[in-house]
């Protein structure tokens, strides 16, 4: 019988033909993790005299939560962090070089590998065609000392995407869509498989936003066959040998197949305090914000930001609403500079910060007050998720999100395009 | 194994930023002061009452969002005996596993705050003494059972030198 993508890639690694239900054992090729899981990490291989590291070159410790650091702390957990990299050989993603899931896809996931991160959104480098998920601080420890982990082989929802998205209508508004019509638990324990002729003229930083949020419907893994595009994308960070074709057998078995018209979808946004609670921007307009965040791992890629460039060029923001922007990583930052984006978004009255994870997490660099209302470009909204349980939390693409920072409520990104 | 304690019921949707907030991201290596807060943004008395052998009891998808181990971690540390809920996140369900927290997937519905609970472990069975109705849980996957057995993931690993699951 044919194969999802989910049974080949675990397949290939476990050494043998797979079907969903199973469980494997599987070699891992890329493990890491951050510095708000890193250091339990450390400490639980310590606890086993297992401080070691089986592939040095593809283990990976990302300082991007809390970089730089906000208070001494986290300091002390940084250095751990550096102390485990300086022991073990394993890389060491300092405070300037941004996200981790970004850091992923641009320089160590190939198409056919295992990955795994200790951080849910490690599901990101599905868009390439690696079997990307998150798990625990101990299970990413284990399996970057062993080099192996293991995993029940998950059944697999298609989702095939057809049609052409309208003007001011983007990927994030896609997946919101999604998770709402299925629920934030619509996956669970689900591969999604992203398919269609929607999906193939998609570029990979929309791709990438796809991925990175299958965590948000409950699935284990986001998966997106290799193609022209994730070729394109490989030799343009200077990785064409990583490049690998992997498709999905035509007969390949599926517990459920979603197809979406694009060309009906209009401008999606979370409201509070769950994903899956999504509305039409059509009917929030005029919900007052107070501060508009442009980054994160869903959506801080170049791309992205020129979005947003293009609707802030030559405006300002609403006098009563903040931005902040920041791009997910080194690369994406000089990408910005060169295009002039940085110098729009300043003139517009951003915030420009460092790579990293920014607000999304609530450690830091912009953390909500009470009853503060914040339209973010992020993945999350669930209550406290931005440093405050009394904030409220909104989530939409980067074209909905500049064209709300400019009118200081939640405003349709297509009457400004 | 029976464990039996008095339930803290809690509805659907109980993410890990409710049970150990980004806010408090600073205490995740002083576990001892992190556990103090446990589940705080779902009901902030919560730490104060719980009693040793307590269960944490939920609806869907209890345990969704973050990665964070120190979630199922630090309601263990609370002195919680299980968790149980109709359904759970995945990586929050795995992480308890490893952690050595049993979760039980049940139908909740018809449990209250502060009935008292027997959880017969092997059998899969719960009994609400309170209002005498039982319930029967999924079995976990074997896998689990033998990582459960051995007291989470890293005793697992310590005592096999690796994963064995035969």
């Amino acid at each position: 019988m044919g194969k999802t993508l989910a049974e080949k890639l675990l397949g290939a690694k476990a050494g043998k033909d797979v079907v969903a239900g199973e469980l494997v054992i599987a070699g891992v090729d890329v493990a890491f993790f951050q510095d708000g899981t890193g250091p339990l990490a450390v400490r639980q291989l310590r606890k086993i005299n297992l401080e070691k590291v089986a592939n040095p070159a593809r283990s990976i410790l990302f300082i991007d939560h809390a970089a730089p650091s906000p208070r001494r702390e986290l300091s002390n957990d940084h250095m751990l962090l550096r102390e485990f990299a300086s022991n073990t050989g394993a890389v060491l993603s300092e405070i300037n070089e941004g996200v981790c899931h970004q850091r992923v896809i641009e320089s160590f996931a190939r198409p056919g590998d295992v990955v795994i991160g200790a951080d849910s959104h490690s599901c990101t480098a599905g868009a390439l065609c690696a079997f990307a998920t998150g798990m625990g601080s101990t299970d990413i420890a284990v399996g970057m000392a062993l080099g192996k982990t293991w995993f029940r082989v998950p059944s697999t929802f298609r989702v095939v995407a057809s049609g052409e998205f309208s003007k001011g209508v983007y990927s994030k508004d896609l997946i919101l869509h999604l998770i709402g019509m299925i629920g934030a638990d619509g996956a669970t324990y689900r591969a999604l498989e992203f398919d269609g002729p929607a999906i193939e003229s998609m570029q990979m930083s929309e791709r990438l936003t796809l991925s990175n949020m299958a965590v948000e419907a409950g699935a284990k893994v986001g998966l997106i066959a290799s193609d022209r595009t994730t070729r394109a994308f490989l030799n343009k960070n200077d990785r064409e040998s990583d490049f690998r074709e992997i498709k999905p057998d035509s007969d390949a078995s599926y517990e459920r197949v979603i197809e979406i018209d694009v060309s009906k979808l209009e401008p999606v946004v979370s409201c509070p305090h769950t994903v899956d609670n999504t509305k039409w921007v059509r009917d929030l307009k005029g919900t007052r914000v107070n501060q508009v965040f442009i980054g994160s791992c869903t959506n801080g890629r170049t791309e992205d930001l020129e979005v947003a460039a293009r609707i802030l060029k030559g405006k300002k923001r609403h006098a009563n609403t903040r931005l902040i922007v920041i791009p997910a990583s080194k690369q994406v930052y000089l990408e910005a500079l060169k295009a002039g984006h940085v110098q729009t978004f300043v003139e517009a009255g951003a915030t420009v910060l460092g790579p990293g994870c920014g607000p999304c997490v609530g450690v830091h660099e912009g953390a909500l007050g009470d009853g503060e209302v914040c339209l973010s470009t992020q993945n999350r909204n669930f209550k406290g998720r931005m440093g405050n349980p009394d904030a409220f939390i909104y989530l939409a693409s980067p074209a909905t999100a500049a064209a709300s920072a400019i009118k200081g409520e939640i405003a349709d990104p297509r009457e400004v395009l | 194994m029976i464990l039996e304690g008095k339930t803290w019921k809690f509805g659907d949707d109980i993410s890990t930023d409710h049970i150990a907030p980004g806010r408090l991201f600073h205490l995740r290596s002083n576990l001892e002061e992190l556990a103090k807060h446990v589940l705080e943004d779902a009901d902030p008395e919560f730490a104060k009452k719980v009693q040793k052998g307590d269960f944490v009891v939920g609806g869907n998808n209890f345990g969704l969002g973050s990665s964070r181990e120190h979630a199922p971690t630090i309601i263990k540390m609370a002195g919680v005996s299980a968790v149980l809920a109709k359904s759970f996140a995945r990586i929050f369900f795995r992480n308890s596993v490893n952690v050595g927290l049993p979760v039980l997937e049940c139908n909740t519905d018809k449990i209250s705050q502060g009935d008292v609970l027997r959880v017969d472990l092997s059998a899969g069975v719960v009994e609400n003494r309170t209002s005498g109705e039982k319930l029967t849980f999924v079995p976990l996957p074997d896998a689990m059972i033998k990582i459960l057995n051995d007291g989470g993931l890293l005793a697992h690993i310590e005592k096999h030198g690796g994963f064995k699951f035969d």
